[in-house]
Protein backbone atom coordinates (compact mmCIF):
# COMPACT_ATOMS: atom_id res chain seq x y z
CA UNK A 1 0.00 0.00 0.00
CA UNK A 2 1.37 3.38 -1.00
CA UNK A 3 0.79 7.03 -0.16
CA UNK A 4 -2.30 7.24 -2.37
CA UNK A 5 -3.89 4.33 -0.50
CA UNK A 6 -3.25 5.96 2.88
CA UNK A 7 -4.69 9.22 1.57
CA UNK A 8 -7.77 7.40 0.23
CA UNK A 9 -8.55 5.82 3.60
CA UNK A 10 -7.86 9.12 5.34
CA UNK A 11 -10.27 10.93 3.00
CA UNK A 12 -13.03 8.59 4.08
CA UNK A 13 -12.18 8.40 7.78
CA UNK A 14 -10.70 11.78 8.79
CA UNK A 15 -13.90 13.49 9.95
CA UNK A 16 -15.06 10.47 11.93
CA UNK A 17 -11.67 9.94 13.55
CA UNK A 18 -11.12 13.58 14.53
CA UNK A 19 -14.74 13.86 15.70
CA UNK A 20 -14.53 10.70 17.81
CA UNK A 21 -11.18 11.73 19.32
CA UNK A 22 -12.44 15.21 20.11
CA UNK A 23 -15.38 13.60 21.85
CA UNK A 24 -12.99 11.31 23.83
CA UNK A 25 -10.51 13.98 24.86
CA UNK A 26 -12.57 17.15 24.78
CA UNK A 27 -9.68 18.79 22.96
CA UNK A 28 -10.10 19.52 19.26
CA UNK A 29 -6.48 20.59 18.73
CA UNK A 30 -5.09 17.53 20.45
CA UNK A 31 -7.43 15.28 18.46
CA UNK A 32 -6.36 16.81 15.18
CA UNK A 33 -2.65 16.50 16.04
CA UNK A 34 -3.11 12.87 17.08
CA UNK A 35 -4.96 12.07 13.86
CA UNK A 36 -2.23 13.69 11.76
CA UNK A 37 0.42 11.69 13.61
CA UNK A 38 -1.52 8.51 12.88
CA UNK A 39 -1.55 9.35 9.16
CA UNK A 40 2.21 9.99 9.26
CA UNK A 41 2.66 6.63 10.97
CA UNK A 42 0.50 4.92 8.33
CA UNK A 43 2.57 6.43 5.52
CA UNK A 44 5.65 4.72 6.97
CA UNK A 45 4.13 1.46 8.13
CA UNK A 46 1.51 0.49 5.49
CA UNK A 47 3.93 0.03 2.57
CA UNK A 48 5.82 -2.49 4.75
CA UNK A 49 2.88 -4.18 6.45
CA UNK A 50 -0.52 -3.45 4.93
CA UNK A 51 -3.19 -3.62 7.66
CA UNK A 52 -6.16 -5.97 7.24
CA UNK A 53 -8.52 -3.22 8.38
CA UNK A 54 -7.00 0.14 7.38
CA UNK A 55 -9.82 2.25 8.84
CA UNK A 56 -9.65 0.48 12.18
CA UNK A 57 -5.86 0.71 12.16
CA UNK A 58 -5.99 4.50 11.67
CA UNK A 59 -8.56 4.95 14.43
CA UNK A 60 -6.56 2.80 16.86
CA UNK A 61 -3.29 4.57 16.04
CA UNK A 62 -4.87 8.00 16.40
CA UNK A 63 -6.46 7.03 19.71
CA UNK A 64 -3.13 5.73 21.00
CA UNK A 65 -1.43 9.00 20.01
CA UNK A 66 -4.16 11.00 21.70
CA UNK A 67 -3.78 9.04 24.94
CA UNK A 68 0.01 9.52 24.82
CA UNK A 69 -0.50 13.25 24.44
CA UNK A 70 -2.93 13.36 27.35
CA UNK A 71 -0.49 11.36 29.51
CA UNK A 72 2.33 13.77 28.67
CA UNK A 73 0.16 16.62 29.81
CA UNK A 74 -0.82 14.74 32.93
CA UNK A 75 2.86 14.30 33.73
CA UNK A 76 3.09 18.07 33.64
CA UNK A 77 0.51 18.15 36.43
CA UNK A 78 -2.06 19.83 34.29
CA UNK A 79 -5.29 19.45 36.21
CA UNK A 80 -7.41 19.88 33.16
CA UNK A 81 -5.46 17.14 31.42
CA UNK A 82 -5.97 14.82 34.40
CA UNK A 83 -9.66 15.17 33.85
CA UNK A 84 -9.26 14.58 30.15
CA UNK A 85 -7.14 11.49 30.86
CA UNK A 86 -10.03 10.03 32.82
CA UNK A 87 -12.30 10.60 29.84
CA UNK A 88 -9.80 9.09 27.45
CA UNK A 89 -9.30 6.00 29.59
CA UNK A 90 -13.04 5.39 29.58
CA UNK A 91 -13.16 5.85 25.86
CA UNK A 92 -10.37 3.36 25.23
CA UNK A 93 -12.34 0.66 26.97
CA UNK A 94 -15.19 1.27 24.56
CA UNK A 95 -14.68 -0.58 21.30
CA UNK A 96 -15.32 1.08 17.96
CA UNK A 97 -16.92 4.41 17.09
CA UNK A 98 -20.42 4.77 18.55
CA UNK A 99 -22.62 4.72 15.42
CA UNK A 100 -25.49 6.54 17.12
CA UNK A 101 -23.28 9.39 18.11
CA UNK A 102 -20.81 9.75 15.25
CA UNK A 103 -23.17 11.63 12.91
CA UNK A 104 -23.73 14.34 15.53
CA UNK A 105 -20.00 14.39 16.26
CA UNK A 106 -19.11 14.90 12.57
CA UNK A 107 -21.72 17.65 12.44
CA UNK A 108 -20.26 19.22 15.60
CA UNK A 109 -16.85 19.06 13.92
CA UNK A 110 -18.21 21.07 10.98
CA UNK A 111 -19.67 23.65 13.36
CA UNK A 112 -16.39 23.94 15.28
CA UNK A 113 -14.33 24.26 12.06
CA UNK A 114 -16.64 27.05 10.85
CA UNK A 115 -16.96 28.76 14.25
CA UNK A 116 -17.41 32.56 14.14
CA UNK A 117 -14.38 33.13 16.44
CA UNK A 118 -12.14 31.90 13.60
CA UNK A 119 -10.85 34.04 10.77
CA UNK A 120 -12.49 33.27 7.40
CA UNK A 121 -9.20 31.77 6.12
CA UNK A 122 -8.90 29.52 9.18
CA UNK A 123 -12.50 28.31 8.73
CA UNK A 124 -11.79 27.29 5.15
CA UNK A 125 -8.46 25.65 6.02
CA UNK A 126 -9.80 23.74 9.03
CA UNK A 127 -12.90 22.55 7.18
CA UNK A 128 -10.86 21.23 4.26
CA UNK A 129 -8.23 19.65 6.45
CA UNK A 130 -10.32 18.18 9.24
CA UNK A 131 -13.71 17.48 7.67
CA UNK A 132 -12.71 16.88 4.05
CA UNK A 133 -9.41 15.17 4.93
CA UNK A 134 -7.15 17.22 2.64
CA UNK A 135 -3.47 17.72 3.43
CA UNK A 136 -1.97 21.17 4.00
CA UNK A 137 -0.18 20.72 0.66
CA UNK A 138 -3.44 20.07 -1.18
CA UNK A 139 -5.11 23.09 0.45
CA UNK A 140 -2.12 25.29 -0.38
CA UNK A 141 -2.20 24.15 -4.02
CA UNK A 142 -5.94 24.78 -4.25
CA UNK A 143 -5.69 28.34 -2.94
CA UNK A 144 -2.31 29.22 -4.49
CA UNK A 145 -0.74 30.05 -1.13
CA UNK A 146 2.47 28.67 0.40
CA UNK A 147 2.16 25.50 2.52
CA UNK A 148 3.49 27.25 5.69
CA UNK A 149 0.66 29.80 5.33
CA UNK A 150 -1.93 27.02 5.43
CA UNK A 151 -0.16 25.35 8.35
CA UNK A 152 -0.07 28.64 10.24
CA UNK A 153 -3.79 29.19 9.63
CA UNK A 154 -4.58 25.73 10.98
CA UNK A 155 -2.32 26.11 14.02
CA UNK A 156 -3.73 29.52 14.85
CA UNK A 157 -7.25 28.24 14.28
CA UNK A 158 -6.77 25.42 16.78
CA UNK A 159 -5.29 27.84 19.33
CA UNK A 160 -8.21 30.21 18.85
CA UNK A 161 -10.71 27.42 19.44
CA UNK A 162 -8.90 26.41 22.64
CA UNK A 163 -8.46 30.00 23.85
CA UNK A 164 -12.10 30.88 23.21
CA UNK A 165 -13.22 27.71 24.97
CA UNK A 166 -15.37 26.64 22.02
CA UNK A 167 -17.25 23.56 23.23
CA UNK A 168 -17.44 20.43 21.10
CA UNK A 169 -21.19 20.22 20.71
CA UNK A 170 -24.03 21.07 18.39
CA UNK A 171 -25.01 24.74 18.75
CA UNK A 172 -28.02 25.33 21.01
CA UNK A 173 -31.36 25.50 19.19
CA UNK A 174 -31.52 29.30 19.38
CA UNK A 175 -28.19 29.68 17.57
CA UNK A 176 -28.50 26.66 15.31
CA UNK A 177 -29.88 28.38 12.20
CA UNK A 178 -27.37 31.21 12.31
CA UNK A 179 -24.41 28.89 12.92
CA UNK A 180 -25.59 26.65 10.09
CA UNK A 181 -25.56 29.74 7.89
CA UNK A 182 -21.91 30.17 8.89
CA UNK A 183 -21.09 26.61 7.80
CA UNK A 184 -22.94 27.10 4.50
CA UNK A 185 -21.04 30.29 3.75
CA UNK A 186 -17.68 28.52 4.30
CA UNK A 187 -18.72 25.77 1.87
CA UNK A 188 -19.88 28.39 -0.62
CA UNK A 189 -16.59 30.29 -0.36
CA UNK A 190 -14.75 27.06 -1.17
CA UNK A 191 -17.09 26.37 -4.08
CA UNK A 192 -16.87 29.84 -5.61
CA UNK A 193 -13.07 29.82 -5.43
CA UNK A 194 -13.29 26.58 -7.41
CA UNK A 195 -15.87 27.84 -9.87
CA UNK A 196 -14.25 31.22 -10.56
CA UNK A 197 -10.73 31.41 -9.23
CA UNK A 198 -10.07 34.90 -7.90
CA UNK A 199 -6.46 34.77 -9.05
CA UNK A 200 -4.04 32.72 -11.07
CA UNK A 201 -3.97 31.47 -14.62
CA UNK A 202 -6.89 29.05 -14.50
CA UNK A 203 -10.55 30.01 -14.50
CA UNK A 204 -11.79 26.84 -12.85
CA UNK A 205 -10.46 24.66 -10.05
CA UNK A 206 -12.87 21.76 -10.38
CA UNK A 207 -11.12 19.76 -7.65
CA UNK A 208 -11.82 22.52 -5.12
CA UNK A 209 -15.43 22.90 -6.28
CA UNK A 210 -15.73 19.13 -5.92
CA UNK A 211 -14.65 19.32 -2.25
CA UNK A 212 -17.37 21.87 -1.55
CA UNK A 213 -20.01 19.73 -3.26
CA UNK A 214 -18.89 16.68 -1.35
CA UNK A 215 -19.06 18.57 1.96
CA UNK A 216 -22.49 19.97 1.03
CA UNK A 217 -23.71 16.43 0.35
CA UNK A 218 -22.43 15.33 3.75
CA UNK A 219 -24.16 18.26 5.41
CA UNK A 220 -27.40 17.52 3.52
CA UNK A 221 -27.24 13.91 4.75
CA UNK A 222 -26.66 15.03 8.35
CA UNK A 223 -29.15 17.93 8.32
CA UNK A 224 -31.86 16.70 5.92
CA UNK A 225 -34.54 19.02 7.34
CA UNK A 226 -32.69 22.25 6.59
CA UNK A 227 -33.90 23.60 3.21
CA UNK A 228 -30.95 25.95 2.71
CA UNK A 229 -28.47 23.06 2.91
CA UNK A 230 -30.27 21.51 -0.06
CA UNK A 231 -30.41 24.97 -1.64
CA UNK A 232 -26.63 25.32 -1.45
CA UNK A 233 -26.13 21.78 -2.75
CA UNK A 234 -28.50 22.50 -5.65
CA UNK A 235 -26.66 25.74 -6.45
CA UNK A 236 -23.29 23.97 -6.48
CA UNK A 237 -24.49 21.01 -8.57
CA UNK A 238 -26.23 23.25 -11.13
CA UNK A 239 -23.26 25.60 -11.39
CA UNK A 240 -20.75 22.75 -11.68
CA UNK A 241 -22.93 21.17 -14.38
CA UNK A 242 -21.79 23.97 -16.69
CA UNK A 243 -18.05 23.49 -15.99
CA UNK A 244 -17.38 21.28 -19.05
CA UNK A 245 -18.68 24.06 -21.32
CA UNK A 246 -17.16 26.99 -19.44
CA UNK A 247 -13.63 26.76 -20.77
CA UNK A 248 -12.31 26.25 -24.27
CA UNK A 249 -9.62 23.70 -25.17
CA UNK A 250 -6.94 26.28 -24.33
CA UNK A 251 -8.45 27.06 -20.91
CA UNK A 252 -9.95 30.40 -21.91
CA UNK A 253 -13.38 31.24 -20.46
CA UNK A 254 -16.47 30.62 -22.59
CA UNK A 255 -19.32 32.88 -21.55
CA UNK A 256 -22.88 31.63 -21.10
CA UNK A 257 -24.15 32.87 -24.45
CA UNK A 258 -21.38 31.03 -26.31
CA UNK A 259 -21.43 27.78 -24.35
CA UNK A 260 -22.18 24.52 -26.12
CA UNK A 261 -25.05 23.42 -23.90
CA UNK A 262 -24.70 19.83 -25.07
CA UNK A 263 -21.54 19.74 -22.98
CA UNK A 264 -23.40 20.52 -19.75
CA UNK A 265 -23.36 17.64 -17.29
CA UNK A 266 -26.96 16.46 -17.37
CA UNK A 267 -26.67 14.08 -14.44
CA UNK A 268 -25.36 16.96 -12.31
CA UNK A 269 -28.34 19.05 -13.47
CA UNK A 270 -30.67 16.24 -12.44
CA UNK A 271 -29.04 16.02 -9.01
CA UNK A 272 -29.27 19.81 -8.69
CA UNK A 273 -32.96 19.83 -9.55
CA UNK A 274 -33.61 17.04 -7.03
CA UNK A 275 -31.83 19.05 -4.32
CA UNK A 276 -33.74 22.19 -5.35
CA UNK A 277 -37.04 20.34 -4.91
CA UNK A 278 -36.03 19.57 -1.31
CA UNK A 279 -34.89 23.18 -0.80
CA UNK A 280 -38.25 24.61 -1.82
CA UNK A 281 -40.26 22.64 0.74
CA UNK A 282 -40.85 25.77 2.85
CA UNK A 283 -40.05 28.59 0.44
CA UNK A 284 -36.59 29.31 -0.93
CA UNK A 285 -33.83 31.05 1.01
CA UNK A 286 -30.86 32.88 -0.53
CA UNK A 287 -29.04 29.74 -1.72
CA UNK A 288 -32.26 28.17 -2.94
CA UNK A 289 -33.11 31.31 -4.93
CA UNK A 290 -29.69 31.31 -6.58
CA UNK A 291 -30.15 27.62 -7.34
CA UNK A 292 -33.55 28.42 -8.90
CA UNK A 293 -31.82 30.96 -11.14
CA UNK A 294 -29.22 28.36 -12.14
CA UNK A 295 -32.05 25.87 -12.77
CA UNK A 296 -33.77 28.36 -15.11
CA UNK A 297 -30.56 28.54 -17.15
CA UNK A 298 -30.24 24.76 -17.05
CA UNK A 299 -33.74 24.35 -18.47
CA UNK A 300 -33.16 26.76 -21.37
CA UNK A 301 -32.02 25.56 -24.80
CA UNK A 302 -30.24 28.87 -25.49
CA UNK A 303 -29.62 32.34 -24.03
CA UNK A 304 -32.36 33.78 -26.25
CA UNK A 305 -34.86 31.13 -25.21
CA UNK A 306 -34.15 31.65 -21.48
CA UNK A 307 -37.00 32.76 -19.24
CA UNK A 308 -35.31 36.05 -18.33
CA UNK A 309 -38.48 37.47 -16.77
CA UNK A 310 -38.41 34.63 -14.26
CA UNK A 311 -34.72 35.28 -13.60
CA UNK A 312 -35.42 38.99 -12.97
CA UNK A 313 -38.16 38.04 -10.49
CA UNK A 314 -35.82 35.60 -8.72
CA UNK A 315 -33.08 38.25 -8.48
CA UNK A 316 -35.61 40.72 -7.07
CA UNK A 317 -36.57 38.13 -4.43
CA UNK A 318 -32.90 37.43 -3.71
CA UNK A 319 -32.24 41.16 -3.37
CA UNK A 320 -34.95 41.32 -0.70
CA UNK A 321 -33.86 38.33 1.43
CA UNK A 322 -30.11 38.85 0.94
CA UNK A 323 -29.44 42.35 -0.39
CA UNK A 324 -26.00 42.78 -1.93
CA UNK A 325 -24.47 44.90 -4.67
CA UNK A 326 -23.43 41.75 -6.57
CA UNK A 327 -27.03 40.56 -6.62
CA UNK A 328 -28.05 44.01 -7.87
CA UNK A 329 -25.46 43.80 -10.63
CA UNK A 330 -26.71 40.37 -11.67
CA UNK A 331 -30.26 41.70 -11.65
CA UNK A 332 -29.08 44.40 -14.07
CA UNK A 333 -27.74 41.73 -16.42
CA UNK A 334 -31.05 39.87 -16.28
CA UNK A 335 -33.02 43.08 -16.83
CA UNK A 336 -30.86 43.81 -19.89
CA UNK A 337 -31.85 40.43 -21.33
CA UNK A 338 -35.53 40.75 -20.38
CA UNK A 339 -36.16 44.44 -21.14
CA UNK A 340 -33.13 45.88 -22.90
CA UNK A 341 -29.80 47.54 -22.01
CA UNK A 342 -31.11 51.04 -21.24
CA UNK A 343 -33.08 49.98 -18.16
CA UNK A 344 -30.16 47.85 -17.01
CA UNK A 345 -27.70 50.71 -17.39
CA UNK A 346 -29.81 52.80 -15.00
CA UNK A 347 -29.44 50.06 -12.33
CA UNK A 348 -25.67 49.86 -12.87
CA UNK A 349 -25.25 53.65 -12.73
CA UNK A 350 -27.17 53.69 -9.46
CA UNK A 351 -24.78 51.06 -8.10
CA UNK A 352 -21.79 53.17 -9.13
CA UNK A 353 -23.32 56.29 -7.58
CA UNK A 354 -23.69 54.48 -4.24
CA UNK A 355 -20.11 53.13 -4.58
CA UNK A 356 -21.00 49.74 -3.11
CA UNK A 357 -18.57 47.72 -5.23
CA UNK A 358 -15.42 49.83 -5.28
CA UNK A 359 -12.52 48.27 -7.14
CA UNK A 360 -14.56 45.38 -8.55
CA UNK A 361 -13.96 44.49 -12.18
CA UNK A 362 -17.54 43.23 -12.45
CA UNK A 363 -19.16 46.68 -12.50
CA UNK A 364 -17.18 48.06 -15.47
CA UNK A 365 -17.48 44.65 -17.19
CA UNK A 366 -21.26 44.80 -17.12
CA UNK A 367 -21.38 48.53 -17.84
CA UNK A 368 -19.08 48.05 -20.82
CA UNK A 369 -21.28 45.26 -22.23
CA UNK A 370 -24.41 47.40 -21.82
CA UNK A 371 -22.81 50.44 -23.46
CA UNK A 372 -21.66 48.25 -26.34
CA UNK A 373 -25.20 47.01 -26.83
CA UNK A 374 -26.40 50.63 -26.84
CA UNK A 375 -23.86 51.45 -29.56
CA UNK A 376 -21.79 53.75 -27.32
CA UNK A 377 -18.54 52.09 -28.40
CA UNK A 378 -15.79 54.46 -27.15
CA UNK A 379 -17.32 54.53 -23.64
CA UNK A 380 -17.84 50.76 -23.76
CA UNK A 381 -14.21 50.25 -24.69
CA UNK A 382 -12.97 52.45 -21.84
CA UNK A 383 -15.12 50.50 -19.35
CA UNK A 384 -13.84 47.12 -20.55
CA UNK A 385 -10.24 48.32 -20.36
CA UNK A 386 -10.88 49.51 -16.81
CA UNK A 387 -12.39 46.11 -15.99
CA UNK A 388 -9.32 44.35 -17.39
CA UNK A 389 -7.05 46.45 -15.17
CA UNK A 390 -9.09 45.53 -12.09
CA UNK A 391 -9.44 41.81 -12.85
CA UNK A 392 -7.02 39.46 -11.03
CA UNK A 393 -7.80 36.32 -13.05
CA UNK A 394 -5.55 36.27 -16.12
CA UNK A 395 -7.99 34.21 -18.17
CA UNK A 396 -10.85 36.60 -17.58
CA UNK A 397 -8.60 39.59 -18.17
CA UNK A 398 -7.58 38.47 -21.65
CA UNK A 399 -11.25 38.00 -22.62
CA UNK A 400 -11.98 41.57 -21.48
CA UNK A 401 -9.02 42.98 -23.43
CA UNK A 402 -10.11 41.08 -26.55
CA UNK A 403 -13.61 42.52 -26.29
CA UNK A 404 -12.25 46.04 -25.74
CA UNK A 405 -10.01 45.70 -28.78
CA UNK A 406 -12.93 44.52 -30.91
CA UNK A 407 -14.77 47.75 -30.06
CA UNK A 408 -11.95 49.88 -31.45
CA UNK A 409 -12.49 48.83 -35.08
CA UNK B 1 -14.03 14.96 -11.93
CA UNK B 2 -13.95 11.29 -12.87
CA UNK B 3 -16.53 9.03 -11.38
CA UNK B 4 -16.21 5.34 -10.66
CA UNK B 5 -18.67 2.54 -11.14
CA UNK B 6 -18.49 -0.34 -8.71
CA UNK B 7 -19.94 -3.29 -10.58
CA UNK B 8 -21.18 -6.21 -8.50
CA UNK B 9 -20.35 -9.51 -10.13
CA UNK B 10 -21.87 -12.42 -8.29
CA UNK B 11 -21.80 -16.15 -8.87
CA UNK B 12 -24.74 -18.49 -8.28
CA UNK B 13 -23.15 -19.49 -4.98
CA UNK B 14 -22.47 -15.93 -3.76
CA UNK B 15 -25.93 -14.79 -4.83
CA UNK B 16 -27.51 -17.71 -2.99
CA UNK B 17 -25.46 -16.89 0.12
CA UNK B 18 -26.60 -13.25 -0.04
CA UNK B 19 -30.23 -14.22 -0.48
CA UNK B 20 -30.14 -16.81 2.32
CA UNK B 21 -30.84 -14.06 4.83
CA UNK B 22 -32.56 -11.26 2.97
CA UNK B 23 -33.13 -9.14 6.08
CA UNK B 24 -29.44 -9.27 6.95
CA UNK B 25 -28.47 -8.46 3.35
CA UNK B 26 -30.86 -5.50 3.22
CA UNK B 27 -29.59 -4.19 6.55
CA UNK B 28 -25.88 -4.39 5.73
CA UNK B 29 -26.35 -3.00 2.21
CA UNK B 30 -28.52 -0.21 3.58
CA UNK B 31 -25.88 0.65 6.14
CA UNK B 32 -23.14 0.65 3.49
CA UNK B 33 -25.22 2.96 1.29
CA UNK B 34 -25.79 5.32 4.23
CA UNK B 35 -22.04 5.48 4.88
CA UNK B 36 -21.44 6.53 1.27
CA UNK B 37 -24.28 9.07 1.35
CA UNK B 38 -22.87 10.65 4.51
CA UNK B 39 -19.41 10.74 2.96
CA UNK B 40 -20.93 12.69 0.05
CA UNK B 41 -19.75 10.22 -2.59
CA UNK B 42 -22.78 8.18 -3.66
CA UNK B 43 -24.51 9.27 -6.87
CA UNK B 44 -26.56 6.16 -7.67
CA UNK B 45 -27.02 2.56 -6.59
CA UNK B 46 -29.21 -0.18 -7.99
CA UNK B 47 -29.48 -3.91 -7.68
CA UNK B 48 -30.60 -6.05 -10.60
CA UNK B 49 -33.21 -8.79 -10.70
CA UNK B 50 -32.48 -12.48 -11.36
CA UNK B 51 -30.62 -12.70 -14.69
CA UNK B 52 -32.91 -15.53 -15.80
CA UNK B 53 -35.72 -12.96 -15.92
CA UNK B 54 -33.72 -10.81 -18.35
CA UNK B 55 -33.40 -10.89 -22.11
CA UNK B 56 -30.41 -10.35 -24.36
CA UNK B 57 -30.62 -8.37 -27.59
CA UNK B 58 -27.85 -9.63 -29.88
CA UNK B 59 -26.57 -7.42 -32.72
CA UNK B 60 -24.36 -10.08 -34.33
CA UNK B 61 -26.63 -10.50 -37.32
CA UNK B 62 -28.28 -8.07 -39.70
CA UNK B 63 -31.22 -7.56 -37.40
CA UNK B 64 -31.13 -7.64 -33.59
CA UNK B 65 -31.96 -11.10 -32.19
CA UNK B 66 -33.72 -11.31 -28.84
CA UNK B 67 -33.08 -14.29 -26.57
CA UNK B 68 -34.25 -15.01 -23.05
CA UNK B 69 -32.03 -15.37 -20.05
CA UNK B 70 -28.51 -14.32 -19.12
CA UNK B 71 -25.76 -13.50 -21.51
CA UNK B 72 -23.48 -16.31 -22.74
CA UNK B 73 -21.62 -18.73 -20.54
CA UNK B 74 -20.21 -16.22 -18.06
CA UNK B 75 -19.95 -17.55 -14.55
CA UNK B 76 -20.07 -14.13 -12.90
CA UNK B 77 -23.07 -11.99 -13.63
CA UNK B 78 -23.63 -8.27 -13.28
CA UNK B 79 -25.93 -8.00 -10.27
CA UNK B 80 -25.93 -4.34 -9.35
CA UNK B 81 -23.86 -1.18 -9.17
CA UNK B 82 -22.80 1.82 -7.12
CA UNK B 83 -21.84 5.03 -8.94
CA UNK B 84 -19.35 7.03 -6.88
CA UNK B 85 -18.00 10.58 -7.08
CA UNK B 86 -14.66 10.19 -5.32
CA UNK B 87 -11.33 12.00 -5.25
CA UNK B 88 -9.17 9.16 -6.58
CA UNK B 89 -9.11 5.63 -7.93
CA UNK B 90 -7.67 4.49 -4.61
CA UNK B 91 -10.69 5.89 -2.82
CA UNK B 92 -13.01 4.02 -5.20
CA UNK B 93 -11.05 0.85 -4.44
CA UNK B 94 -11.27 1.51 -0.70
CA UNK B 95 -15.07 1.77 -0.97
CA UNK B 96 -15.14 -1.36 -3.15
CA UNK B 97 -13.35 -3.26 -0.37
CA UNK B 98 -16.18 -2.29 1.98
CA UNK B 99 -19.01 -3.56 -0.25
CA UNK B 100 -20.99 -6.21 1.66
CA UNK B 101 -20.43 -9.23 -0.59
CA UNK B 102 -20.58 -12.99 -0.12
CA UNK B 103 -17.56 -15.24 -0.78
CA UNK B 104 -17.00 -15.80 -4.49
CA UNK B 105 -18.44 -12.44 -5.54
CA UNK B 106 -16.29 -9.83 -7.23
CA UNK B 107 -16.53 -6.04 -7.41
CA UNK B 108 -15.16 -4.51 -10.58
CA UNK B 109 -14.02 -0.86 -10.33
CA UNK B 110 -14.35 1.09 -13.57
CA UNK B 111 -13.63 4.74 -14.20
CA UNK B 112 -16.34 6.91 -15.78
CA UNK B 113 -14.62 9.74 -17.68
CA UNK B 114 -15.97 13.25 -17.01
CA UNK B 115 -17.89 14.98 -19.80
CA UNK B 116 -15.00 17.49 -19.97
CA UNK B 117 -12.77 14.63 -21.17
CA UNK B 118 -14.86 13.98 -24.28
CA UNK B 119 -13.06 15.60 -27.24
CA UNK B 120 -14.76 18.75 -28.51
CA UNK B 121 -16.17 18.51 -32.01
CA UNK B 122 -14.81 20.90 -34.61
CA UNK B 123 -11.92 22.26 -32.55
Amino acid sequence: MGTADVEAVWRIESARIVAALTRFTGDFGLAEDAAQEAVAEALVSWPLAPPANPAGWLMAAARRRAIDAVRRRTALQDRYALLAAGLAADAVDGEEIDPDRIDDDVLALMFVSCHPVLSPEARVALTLRVVAGLSSEEIARAFLVPVPTVQARITRGKKTIAAAGVPFELPPAAERRERLGGVLSVLYVIFTEGSTATSGDRLLRPDLAYEAIRLARTLAALQPDEPEVHGLLALCELTAARFPARTGPDGSPVLLDEQDRRRWDFSAIRRGLAALAKASARGLGPYGLQAAIAATHAAAPSVEATDWDRIVVLYEALGRVAPSPVVELNRAVAVAMASGPAQALAIVDELIASDLLPGSHLVPTVRGELLARLGRRPEARAELELAARLCANQRERSVLLRKAAALAS
Amino acid sequence: MPKYLLIMRGTDESNAAMMADIDEMMATTGQFIQEMVKAGVLLAAEGLDDPRQGVVVDFSGETPVVTDGPYGETKELFGGFFLLDVASKQEAVEWAKRVPAAPGAKVEVRRVPGSDEVPQVGE
